[in-house]
């Protein structure tokens, strides 16, 4: 049996089923009951998506065959971003389990959540443009409610920010698909790449091609398009936060990109990298200046996921194999440690009440775990060997200068050091100095919120591993393949 | 270039949309401007499948294969329209739940007075 279809169906059902979970009455039995199912379901997304690291396959919805069918492709370049995602939200959910006791209607945020993953792993395997769409807006409309859903006056205004200019991305989008319909008369990718491959290409597919890049720029918040990130993501719950920076940006809006752009288009060298190149260094000095100036702690952090999306465009920008490495992986790095900074403000919030850095103080006294995951992470997002932001920016930088930019590696290279500046302002006012008086009697997080931060930090120094030559060539190497050769999906996916 | 008339004007829709979700300090004429960039990107999706005295898509008794395609419209636009009217109702049902949110926690439906959030 093919499972590949299970990444998609089990998150739906389980979004449909753990919203039955109302009809308990009691808040506590509820509350338990639905964090047992909502973390099977997840523990079994994480097993699968363990078991199909590193294999490819192709499967045909309703034995319907290419071209009039509409598949679902794992290829190299999706699996380790579909474990990721699966990862991601599964140590997410732990920490559900104590944070959202400040919420009701825990079985709809389940509900939600699920819809949320369910988009993303669709998003992640579809091998056709207008199921991708589909796919993306099922994972952007779950994260809009998601932000929302504290409902008081912050995430209301955030999350109607979210919408509007995220409901203008997608309609871009799907003019694109469109667009790329009114030429080829074909949906699915390696139709509508043979197609392109095969014509002198009209105004219109450039046409299609800006709005989709424009129209994935907004959904990864690369700068000038960022407006909406620093406001949905500080309001969201602590663990949607860290979904929607770690993994959402990424798999909504940069992997679709480089999909539709590289793959699907084959316009890997050029303009469309030069584009990138620009967008990803503007968001990444930007980003992290913004940075530099907050004092809201997860506002800080949401500035500088912008940043590091740029060096992730930064990497896949450069259009060279190593380079688009570095992208990869900095976009796996950054998943891991940006989560666990989100984490880690939640379990500040959830024991102080604050996110403001001047009203914190001496939490590492107070908080150990937190205060010594914070640390792991921050120095991972700064680039401290050995920790694995160090490796996926070295390779960035280090691809930079190969291919004869050595501008860019000096912007990336002060990235860097800013980066580093800003955190050492979050570790020094946040978790190291004196306690202060009003913090005298926290306590630390609860375990399991412990159990998902000690986690992702294990893997913060785990993944620095991937360099070894074993699991670079497994992981990384066919991934690049993938992504500059569109010869070898064609071959992937129509099997000759 | 030879652009047919009625992809001119629902891009021209289109930009009324965008235009109003940029200009407009409503809350309510921001989500109608939504509406109406939707409603003309499903306009322009359809128009991409016309066909000047195109039959509807469904096979008559003794027509073949070869004669269907030539004689119908583009049975497959039909069916995208249909689902992106579905995902534009889903996304519109829940921005007037927000907007519903907005006025209870604000009392306005003035963007220009909701701004809580610092830049």
């Amino acid at each position: 049996m093919n499972i590949l279809p299970l990444f998609v169906t089990i998150p739906l059902a389980g979004a449909f089923v753990v919203s039955l979970f109302d009809f308990i009455k009691d808040e506590k039995k509820k509350n338990i009951s639905t964090n047992i199912f909502a973390s099977l379901a997840g523990l079994v997304l994480l097993v699968i998506s363990i078991k199909v690291i590193g294999s490819a396959g192709v499967y045909s919805m309703g034995k319907w065959k290419l071209p009039e069918g509409i598949v679902l492709v794992l290829d190299p370049f999706s699996g380790p971003i579909l474990l990721i995602t699966n990862l991601i939200s599964f140590i997410c959910i732990l920490f559900s389990f104590d944070y959202m006791s400040g919420y009701n209607g825990r079985e709809k945020y389940y509900s939600l959540f699920f819809l949320m993953v369910a988009g993303m792993n669709g998003l992640v395997l579809t091998g056709d443009i207008f199921n991708l769409y589909v796919f993306l807006e099922i994972a952007s409309v779950a994260s809009y409610a998601l932000v929302g859903f504290g409902t008081m006056r912050e995430e209301i205004e955030a999350t109607f920010k979210y919408m509007v200019l995220s409901s203008v991305a997608t309609a871009f989008m799907l003019l694109g698909v469109a667009f790329i319909y009114g030429f080829t008369f074909n949906l699915n990718m390696v139709s509508v790449a043979k197609a392109l491959g095969s014509m002198e290409a009209p105004v219109g597919v450039y046409v299609a091609l800006g709005l989709f890049i424009i129209g994935f720029s907004i959904k990864s918040a690369l700068i000038p398009f960022h407006a909406w990130l620093p406001d949905a993501h500080p309001s969201a719950p602590a663990p949607i936060s860290a979904m929607l920076s770690s993994v959402v940006i990424k798999t909504v809006g940069m992997y679709s990109l480089i999909r539709i752009c590289y793959v699907v288009f084959g316009m890997n060298t050029g303009q469309v990298p030069e584009v990138l190149r620009v967008l990803g260094i503007l968001s990444m000095m930007l980003g992290v200046l913004l940075a530099l100036g907050q004092w809201d702690f997860k506002r800080l952090l949401a500035y500088h996921s912008v940043s590091q999306m740029g060096y992730i465009a930064l990497g896949f920008g450069l259009g060279t194999p190593l380079g688009v490495i570095g992208g990869i992986y900095h976009l796996l790095n950054h998943s891991v440690f940006k989560s666990l900074l989100f984490l880690n403000s939640g379990a500040v919030y959830y024991r102080t009440g604050t996110r403001d850095l001047k009203e914190m103080g001496g939490l590492g006294k107070k908080m150990p775990v937190t205060g010594a995951t914070s640390m792991i992470a921050s120095m991972s997002i700064a680039g401290i060997p050995p920790f694995n932001g160090f490796w996926s920016k070295l390779i960035i930088i280090m691809a930079c200068i190969k291919s004869s930019h050595p501008w860019l590696a000096f912007w990336a290279v002060l990235g860097s050091i800013l980066t580093l500046a800003s955190f050492l302002k979050v570790q020094r006012y946040g978790f190291l100095g004196k306690v202060k008086d009003s913090l005298r009697n926290v306590k630390e997080a609860p375990f399991m919120m412990q159990v998902s931060m000690i986690t992702l930090a294990l893997l913060c120094l785990a993944m620095g591993g991937l360099m070894l030559p074993g699991l670079y060539d497994l992981i990384f190497v066919p991934a690049a393949g993938i992504i500059l050769d569109q010869a070898q999906y064609l071959k992937l996916v129509l099997g000759n | 270039m030879n652009v047919p008339i009625i992809y001119t004007l629902c891009m021209i829709l289109f930009s009324v949309g965008i235009y109003g979700i940029v200009t407009k300090k409503n809350v309510v004429k921001i989500i109608l401007s939504i509406l109406i960039m939707e409603n003309a990107l499903n306009l322009f999706i359809l128009m991409i499948g016309y066909r000047k005295d195109g039959i509807a898509p469904i096979v008559q008794p003794g027509m073949d294969a070869a004669g269907f395609a030539a004689s119908s419209v583009d049975p497959l636009t039909q069916a995208m329209v249909l689902t992106s009217i579905v995902i534009g109702l889903s996304m519109i049902a829940l921005m007037v739940a927000i907007a519903i949110r907005l006025y209870e926690r604000f009392g306005t439906f003035d963007i220009s007075e909701i701004k809580d959030l610092k830049e």
